[in-house]
C-alpha cells in the first residue's frame, strides 16, 4: 500500500529539482525542460490528492489535464522565441539577453 | 486504496528512476542527452499515474509528454545547439541550491504535518467514462471549449514568432 504522503514527496522533490533548474541553467532551453518537469511534479500531485481524497469527484485529474494543455500551448510559444532569440543573436544564454531589464 | 505490494514495489522503483533521470537532467552537461532524459522521466511519471489508478491521465502523459512535448524539445535543442558550449550554470547556483533545499524542507515538514482527510470509497476501476462525462457536462465544456481556442492561438502565435516580419 502507497502512502499519500509517499507521493507527495515524490512531488516535492521532483519540483525542488525543477525550481533549483530553473534558477541555475543558463541555456534558454534547459530552463524549459526545468519548468516542464515541475509542471510534472504539480500533475503527480494533483492526481494524488484526487485519488486518495476525493475519487468519486475526479476534479484534480480534469485539472491536470488543464495544465497539460496550457504547458503544450506554453512550450510551442517559448520554443519559438528561442528559435527567435537564436536567429537574431546567435545565443540562447539568458545572461546574454538582457535588453528589457533596467 | 486497495493495491497489493506488487504496485506498491513499482511505485517505489519508478519513483526511483524519475528522481534520478530528473536529476540527470538538471546536472548533466550535454543538453540533448538531458532530453532524453526527461523522457525517461515523463514515462516514470506515467507508470506512476499506473499505480495511482489513473489510467486516461497515464495515456496522455505517455502521448503528449513523451510524444509530441519530448519531441519539439529535441527539435529545438539541435536548432539552437553551439557545437559543444555545454550547459553551464551561471552565478545563481548556489542560491538556487539553496532555495531548492528551502522549499523541499518546507514542503515536507507541510506534508507530515497535515491530517489528510482520506477517501474510504474505493477507486474507480478505470476512469476514462467517468472522465468523459465530467468533462462534456455543464460544469467544464466551456473550459474545455476556452482551451480549444487557447491551442489555435498558441498554433497561429508561434507560426508568427517563428516565422518573423522580414520575409
Amino acid at each position: 500500500m502507497i502512502e499519500l504522503e509517499y507521493v507527495l514527496f515524490l512531488s516535492a522533490v521532483l519540483f525542488s529539482l525543477g525550481l533549483f533548474g530553473v534558477l541555475a541553467r543558463r541555456n534558454a532551453v534547459m530552463i524549459l525542460l526545468a519548468i516542464e518537469l515541475m509542471l510534472n511534479a504539480v500533475n503527480i500531485n494533483l492526481v494524488a490528492f484526487t485519488v486518495y481524497l476525493s475519487p468519486d469527484l475526479l476534479v484534480g485529474i480534469i485539472f491536470a489535464i488543464f495544465i497539460i494543455t496550457v504547458a503544450a500551448a506554453e512550450l510551442a510559444l517559448a520554443l519559438a522565441i528561442v528559435l527567435r532569440l537564436y536567429r537574431t543573436r546567435s545565443s540562447v544564454n539568458v545572461d546574454e539577453v538582457n535588453l528589457m531589464r533596467w | 486504496m486497495h493495491v497489493g505490494t506488487g504496485a506498491s514495489i513499482a511505485f517505489w522503483i519508478m519513483a526511483v528512476v524519475a528522481v534520478v533521470s530528473a536529476s540527470g537532467v538538471i546536472l548533466l552537461k550535454d543538453i540533448f542527452r538531458a532530453a532524453l532524459l526527461l523522457v525517461v522521466s515523463f514515462l516514470s511519471i506515467a507508470g506512476i499515474f499506473v499505480t495511482l489508478n489513473a489510467d486516461f491521465i497515464a495515456a496522455v502523459q505517455v502521448l503528449i509528454y513523451a510524444g509530441a512535448i519530448s519531441i519539439l524539445l529535441i527539435f529545438a535543442i539541435l536548432l539552437t545547439r553551439d557545437v559543444q558550449e555545454g550547459n553551464p550554470s551561471n552565478r545563481l547556483k548556489i542560491p538556487g541550491m539553496f532555495m531548492g533545499a528551502v522549499l523541499l524542507t518546507a514542503l515536507i515538514v507541510v506534508f507530515v504535518n497535515t491530517e489528510w482527510r482520506l477517501s474510504t470509497e474505493a477507486p474507480l476501476d478505470s476512469t476514462t467514462a467517468a472522465l468523459a462525462d465530467l468533462l462534456f457536462s455543464n460544469k467544464f465544456v466551456l473550459a474545455f471549449e476556452i482551451a480549444s481556442v487557447l491551442l489555435l492561438a498558441a498554433m497561429i502565435g508561434a507560426v508568427v514568432l517563428a516565422r518573423g516580419e522580414d520575409e
